[in-house]
């Protein structure tokens, strides 16, 4: 039996309500012990090591991570995605079906876990199709893909225009408890939109999506929601008004979280500059005071969690004239250092953070993660709080190098990442 | 200033105002070449510039390679517009195989805006926009800028009503960016439908009435309107957008009784212009094709002969 006590560790944990200097005992693959008070009793024999002052926090939960695998493994493959993940601190990731073919039968579920529990070094838990190739018109098999390990039940980047289509699947979701997890783009409005609409994308002569072409269907989600008593998770809102939306359908009683990506707490629509591809996001980057608001709404708990929305682009799919480009940004190594900016500059707590990085999501989806509670596994991230860093695309794990953060300066880094209690990362240098 | 700093042509946003004074007074003189009999001249003999259009275009293309001609230098069209190649591809591919061939000058056209942008970061020659999407369109806005200084004698204080389709329109967007530039005041009129979002902000004085936006302006810039945008998605009828915003000469009465007609071309008549306008005194729509020659000769040696002479950028 190995017993590891790692010390001098400031802990943050949200789900123990958690901030103090202390120890972390991990045995067999668990967390034995944590706190102030653990160092004073340590058991014999156990493997000790000084942590010098590191935060340890329970590794992060990505809820929304796209991957190339299968039929896109040149973008990206669950092997690869895995390390990135474990440099950021990530210790599970929910992986979106939009992949070729869909992941929408319990066939590639199985093979998604199978090839995870081969070659990844993190837990990897698949989201299923809502509908059938995500074509927005057949219920998949949600009884018989949950049972073989699917975590949630998404339309990935695609929207499902038929209203009656989604409130069938949403009754029939609720039955299983099962959420149904949804990014909400209007079929029309704003169809040729590539960027958020407004007076920067008129001078660059660029389709704009309003930010109507968000809220409106999320509104009519939300309505279905209430409806049929669903779970509903709002997967990527942008702006402030889809957070009042949400804010009054919680009101009225409708079950619903949301997340927000880390592009949209950290960045705005002038950072496109001259037709810079990897900004082309969706829904598009937003305003400033956009931003401002988000960020605000995450602090006070209004939006639940963050997401990387890691979304790997080969040149093929970027390097083209921005209209023609593809959405997405990668971005699993860089969303620790990148929220940590909303510590250092915009009074977001780290407990806050650490909250909406890792122990919200674990609960949202229901996954055996978020948490250093004595008995959890032991998924852990370590971080520096202090360290600066210059993000650079040849520094990425991902093999799509798609980064919104390049020569971005960070303060603060994950240096060690652990899953059931090993060592799957550690910062070189 | 008698050199110009810059090593493309991708729009007139970046240019300052002494930029835009040196290229219309290089294309003054330029005019005069098309007026010789003989009119071909050595300056860029011995360089080669390549037309790539990705996007059917008559006029630009021809104009782009007479002022090439006339400047002596070797002229290769290429034209794109109907291959069936995915076009987010092809730009960047094509550029890497016209670049190893050695050019001096690209001349781009393609219908995504920033495209111009992004082959000049992939090419080792002077590219010049002829068009980037709804975008910019440098070298009409210079040859519009060249017509009415040459008819009016100034740009400064100018009244300009720009009416039409702004919302689609490159020629647009880079008029706005000139004329303003230079300390012309712009107007803009057309349907709400038709005006991009922000424009209030884009310092324009905005109008959705003809009369009320011509009132005492100088100049009556009009933009083509695309087909397939007349019936029902942007405008309801043709004979609908003609009653209201066709410049026929009821509406062109509110403007200056000296007041210039300007159209890009190529027009729509009985759609956005009345043909007894295009065709009557006030017209200046033949001008700006023969200024268009000149503008491109003076934008080419801008770039290929007078860059030399200073400092880049």
């Amino acid at each position: 039996m190995t017993v590891t006590v790692l010390t001098n560790l400031r802990i943050v944990d949200p789900s123990q309500d958690m901030d103090e200097t202390g120890a972390i005992v991990i045995e067999d693959g668990r967390i034995a012990a944590i706190g102030a008070s653990t160092a004073k009793s340590l058991p014999a024999g156990a493997e000790v090591r000084d942590m010098g002052g590191l935060l340890a926090m329970p590794g992060l939960v990505d809820t929304r991570v796209f991957i190339g695998e299968p039929g896109g493994e040149h973008r990206e493959t669950i092997k690869s995605a895995s390390r990135a993940a474990a440099a950021g601190g990530i210790t599970s990731i929910v992986t979106m079906p939009d992949t070729d073919p869909v992941i929408d039968d319990i066939a590639l579920v199985e093979f998604v876990k199978k090839t995870a529990r081969d070659k990844s070094s993190i837990h990897v838990y698949p989201a299923a199709a809502l509908t059938k190739g995500l074509a927005g018109e057949e219920m998949s098999e949600f009884g018989l893909l949950k049972k073989a390990g699917a975590v949630v039940l998404t339309q990935g980047r695609h929207a499902i225009p038929d209203s009656q289509v989604l409130r069938r699947a949403m009754t029939y979701a609720k039955h299983f408890g099962t959420v149904v997890a949804l990014e909400t783009r209007d079929p029309y409005l704003g169809v040729n939109g590539v960027m958020n609409e407004g007076l920067f994308a008129s001078w660059l002569g660029l389709s704009g999506s309003p930010r109507e072409a968000e809220i409106i269907p999320l509104e009519r989600d939300l309505r279905i929601a209430g409806l049929t008593g669903a779970n509903y998770h709002a997967a990527k809102i942008s702006v402030p008004e889809s957070v009042e939306a949400i804010k009054l359908a919680r009101k009225r009683g409708v079950k619903v979280t949301s997340a927000v990506s880390i592009n949209h707490l950290t960045l705005n629509e002038n950072d496109i500059g001259e037709y810079r591809t990897f900004f082309k996001l969706s829904p598009p980057l937003r305003t400033e005071d956009d931003r401002v608001a988000m960020v605000e709404a995450l602090a006070a708990g209004d939006i639940d969690i963050i997401v990387s929305s890691h979304d790997p682009q080969d040149v093929d799919t970027k390097r083209v004239p921005f209209a023609d480009a593809a959405d997405g940004a990668v971005g699993l190594e860089t969303l620790f250092s990148a929220a940590l900016r909303l510590y250092h500059g915009e009074r977001v707590t780290l407990s806050r953070l650490v909250d909406a990085l890792s122990t919200r999501p674990a609960a949202i989806f229901g996954l055996p993660a978020g948490s250093l509670k004595p008995g959890s596994v032991a998924d852990i991230a370590f971080a520096d709080l202090e360290m600066p860093w210059i993000a650079t695309a040849e520094g990425l794990l991902s093999r799509s190098k798609n980064t919104p953060f390049e020569n971005a300066r960070f303060t603060g880094r994950i240096v060690e990442t652990w899953v059931s209690g090993r060592q799957v990362y550690r910062l070189q240098g | 200033m008698d050199f110009f700093p810059h090593r493309h042509l991708l729009g007139i946003k970046g240019l300052q105002p002494p930029d835009i004074e040196y290229l219309l007074d290089k294309a003054d003189e330029a005019v005069k070449i098309s007026l010789q009999r003989e009119k071909k001249t050595s300056t860029l003999r011995g360089l080669t510039q390549i037309n790539l259009f990705f996007e059917a275009s008559t006029r630009t293309q021809s104009s782009f390679e007479l002022a090439g001609k006339r400047l002596g230098a070797d002229v290769m069209n290429m034209s794109v517009a109907n291959s069936s190649v995915k076009k987010g591809e092809t730009l960047i591919d094509t550029a890497m195989t016209l670049n190893a061939m050695h050019p001096d000058v690209l001349v781009i056209r393609h219908s995504s805006a920033g495209a111009a942008a992004l082959l000049a970061q992939k090419v080792s020659c002077a590219v010049i926009n002829a068009g980037d999407g709804q975008h910019e369109h440098p070298t009409q806005a210079l040859l519009d800028a060249l017509t009415i200084r040459r008819a009016k004698g100034r740009l400064s204080g100018i009244t300009v009503a720009i009416c039409g389709d702004v919302l689609h329109s490159r020629v647009a967007r880079s008029n706005i960016i000139l004329l303003n530039a230079m300390g012309a005041r712009v107007r803009v009129v057309a349907p709400p439908t038709l005006l991009p979002s922000g424009i209030a902000d884009m310092s324009v004085e905005v109008f959705h009435d003809m009369e009320e936006g011509l009132k005492d302006a100088d100049v009556v810039m009009m933009l083509r309107l695309q087909r397939e945008r007349m019936s029902g998605s942007f405008v309801p009828s043709v004979r609908e957008y003609y009653r209201f915003y066709g410049l026929d000469a009821e509406k062109l009465k509110a403007a200056k009784e000296d007041a210039l007609v300007m159209h890009p071309g190529p027009m729509n008549r009985g759609v956005e212009i009345a043909s007894e306008i295009a065709d009557g005194p006030q017209s200046v729509i033949g001008q700006q094709v023969e200024m268009g020659v000149a503008v491109r000769m003076a934008v080419m040696e801008a770039l290929l002969v007078s860059q030399n002479q200073g400092p880049r950028t």
